[in-house]
């Protein structure tokens, strides 16, 4: 940050000279440098895909995740600090229920992102809080129309057909625009993002990381699940076979 | 449907006309039909055998499509269906759309079951969606809460089950329907004492409301020996 | 015989009286004028549950009137449910409160899969469970108006368990409540006597003479009604609406 030592990046209640608030913007930062989470909308659903850094070895696989599920019909991937990413879900998940138990039927992800995006909100605008460490993607499927939502620290939130968030937020988009989001199915998708995930991570600087695939979908009745085993065996596979295709032509090219 | 007069009067003894006001004499009705739903109820308003009130109006607007019958002590039903109305309307501009009906039954039957002790209120939620068409949801005193495709209420359905049981058929045209509840709630007042006065019937469909009255010397007229 | 209290009136309110033992002000409780009143009887009933365990698995069956008064006011409300793979649930009584209990169940199972530990709830713990919530709302005089039978397989052996409206609770191999108690359970028993293990197919047939016998002789009872199998191999299953085959041929034995 070029305004390091004016004194206005300290606290989330105050604007600098220039209209920003820095807390803000630092907590977007603590969001770039985790790993590349990506949400695509198909014509019958969506997919999530993680791609989670593992920075040790000696972490027992599955642990952390970075894909939760908010009630039966919503699914939240995240990129950022985990511990705040908990206490999103953790709010998620009471919104979700307590709707239910109000209105007596399910919430709808329009009604729960706004929700979640004003709690976000609500953490840039005092001294005494830090905004969230994070951006949650919100996904549902529900009365046969998918919906997808990315909520920033910053309390903002789009809907959207792809959105990519955390380190390689900018190549991940760049792959998602090249899909025909409105034409491809879910079953057809899954492959798009473990590719997609694939091609992002950047081998040199992170070593390990884990693949993670959920989705909201006609094939899944409409609830939030992590892909049949067999279809992210499937998925992972065309992904590295992209990968060696990609590498491959990239040494002819030399 | 009584006037609110209830238990201050009992001490004055068990044949005062006021003690009697507890009566929930109405006869309430909703139909689901092609398109939409029919609501219809009658108009007298008693306190014991005095009618207080007779073109009394018991079919209360909650959101531009949804409305309810009314059955009980009118203070109480009077008092839900206005916090209904207001949290519905409140939800709807929450959401920037039309509440569900099913989620204002839902908020009629929390109301209800959660001050079931103090509570006499049998309601009728009737309306249309975009989701479900029109629907019409009972919820009678303990405030348990079923979808139904027809329902009746008050004192005077008691007379009228074997009727619509044999009458109802799903899916009417809108006259049909229109016709079947008038004939229903034409019986129910001709038997029951504590119903009477004109019909008043309400059309929900995804135009809104429409609304008639059937007064009282030109409603239906059946076997009177 | 002297009682002060009746004898004179206070001097002062909540003040000393004379002939007890001082009461300072602040201690003495005046009880309320109208204490609080619960439910003292319930509203809108259904009538008996019947259920079996069979070498494989538990059969819950009721039917699907319920009634207001002697009147069968709402012919189609199902009180056999699902609860999850490894559980089922019947209940008679209130409709409302059985509607309550049934969506904080529903939460419930809800908040545990959202956890996606891959567990799920086995039938002894929300046997157990409601046994507690059962006698926490009796002692509060506001009882749930209930009869709750819960019926699933504990580790692949059949689990079968009923908490009334006090809490009182037990499991057996056949529970009947309400008038089921009286007519269908010495049915069930004689034939469990002259064969203990009974299998799907004979556990079926009981169920199915118990219904019809209770048609006859409940007057609560209602010809339709649903039946719910937890089975080891098949998993759970609710069928119906199934219909009492009825028998009248008695009417011409004059």
């Amino acid at each position: 940050m070029s305004s390091i030592g004016t004194g206005y990046d300290l606290s989330a209640s105050q604007f600098s000279p220039d209209g920003r608030v820095f807390q803000v913007e630092y907590a977007m930062k603590a969001v770039e440098n985790s790993g590349t989470v990506i949400g695509l909308r198909g014509t019958d659903g969506i997919i999530l895909a993680a791609e989670k850094l593992i920075m040790s070895k000696l972490h027992e696989n599955t642990t952390n995740k970075r894909i939760f599920n908010i009630d039966r019909h919503i699914g939240m991937a995240f990129s950022g600090l985990i511990a705040d990413a908990r206490q999103i879900v953790e709010i998620a998940r009471k919104e979700a229920s307590n709707y239910r138990n109000q209105y007596g039927s399910s919430i709808p992800l329009k009604y729960l992102n706004d929700r979640v995006s004003m709690y976000m909100h609500a953490y840039t605008l005092y001294s005494a809080v830090r905004p969230f460490g994070c951006s949650v993607i919100l996904a549902s499927y529900q009365d046969d129309e998918p919906n997808m939502f990315l909520i920033d620290p910053s309390g903002v939130s789009y809907g959207y057909f792809g959105c990519a968030t955390g380190k390689a937020k900018q190549s991940a988009k760049t792959e998602i625009e090249k899909l025909k989001l409105g034409q491809l199915s879910c079953k057809e998708l899954v492959k798009e993002a473990a590719k997609i995930v694939y091609l992002v991570h950047d081998e040199l600087k992170d070593k390990n990381f884990e693949l993670e695939l959920s989705w909201i979908c006609k094939d899944s009745g409409g609830l939030h699940v992590k892909v049949p085993e067999s279809v992210y065996a499937d998925a992972e596979k065309a992904a590295k076979q992209a990968m060696e295709a990609d590498s491959e032509s990239d040494t002819e090219d030399m | 449907m009584s006037s609110g007069f209830t238990n201050f009067a009992a001490q004055n003894g068990p044949d005062d006309w006021r003690d009697a006001a507890h009566s929930t004499g109405t006869s309430i009705m909703a139909a689901e039909f092609d398109g939409g739903v029919v609501i219809g109820a009658d108009s007298r308003t008693t306190t014991g055998a005095y009618i207080a009130n007779r073109v009394a109006d018991k079919l209360t607007k909650i959101t531009d499509h949804i409305y309810c019958c009314r059955s009980g002590s009118a203070a109480d039903t009077q008092a839900i269906a206005d916090i209904v109305a207001y949290h519905l309307n409140f939800h709807g501009m929450e959401l920037g759309e039309e509440p569900l009906v099913e989620v204002g039954a839902a908020i009629f039957k929390e109301l209800c079951y959660n001050y079931r002790d103090s509570l006499m209120a049998g309601i009728l939620v009737a309306g249309w969606d975009k989701k479900k068409g029109g629907q019409v949801y009972s919820i009678p005193i303990g405030g348990m809460c079923v979808r139904q495709e027809v329902s009746i209420g008050g004192s005077g359905s008691s007379y009228v089950y074997g009727y619509v049981d044999a009458n109802f058929k799903p899916g009417m045209s809108k006259e049909d329907c229109v016709k079947f509840v008038s004939n229903t709630l034409a019986l129910a007042m001709s038997r029951d004492g504590s119903s009477g006065g004109v019909v008043r019937i309400g059309i929900i469909t995804e135009k809104g409301i429409e609304r008639r009255v059937i007064l009282g010397n030109e409603l239906p007229k059946f076997y009177e020996g | 015989m002297f009682n002060p209290l009746e004898s004179a009136p206070p001097l002062w309110h909540n003040g000393p009286v004379p002939g007890a033992f001082y009461n300072f002000p602040g201690t003495q409780r005046i009880p309320a004028a109208n204490p609080i009143t619960h439910t003292q009887s319930p509203v809108t009933t259904s009538t008996s549950i019947i259920a079996i365990t069979y070498d494989k698995g538990v059969l819950i069956a009721g039917d699907l009137v319920a009634s207001y008064g002697s009147l069968a006011r709402y012919r189609n409300c199902p009180r056999v449910i699902e609860v999850n793979p490894n559980i089922i649930l019947g209940a008679g009584g209130d409709y409302a409160d059985f509607q309550y209990v049934k969506s904080f169940i529903e939460q419930k199972i809800i908040d545990e899969d959202c956890l996606d530990d891959g567990l799920k709830m086995k039938p002894k713990s929300l046997y157990c469970w409601l046994t507690r919530i059962m006698y926490q709302r009796r002692s509060k005089l506001d009882p749930f108006w209930n009869n709750l039978v819960v019926g699933g397989l504990q580790d692949g052996v059949p689990f079968l368990g009923t908490i009334d409206k006090l809490g009182t609770a037990y499991t057996d191999k056949v529970i009947c409540t309400g008038y089921g108690a009286h007519i269908a359970l010495p049915i069930l028993r004689d034939a469990l006597d002259k064969k203990t293990n009974l299998n799907l197919n004979d556990a079926k047939a009981l169920i199915k003479r118990c219904m019809e016998v209770l048609f006859y002789r409940d007057a609560r009872s209602f010809p339709k009604y649903q039946l719910g199998i937890i089975d080891k191999d098949d998993g759970v299953k609710i069928e119906g609406p199934l219909t009492v085959e009825e028998n009248w041929n008695i009417a011409y034995m004059t």
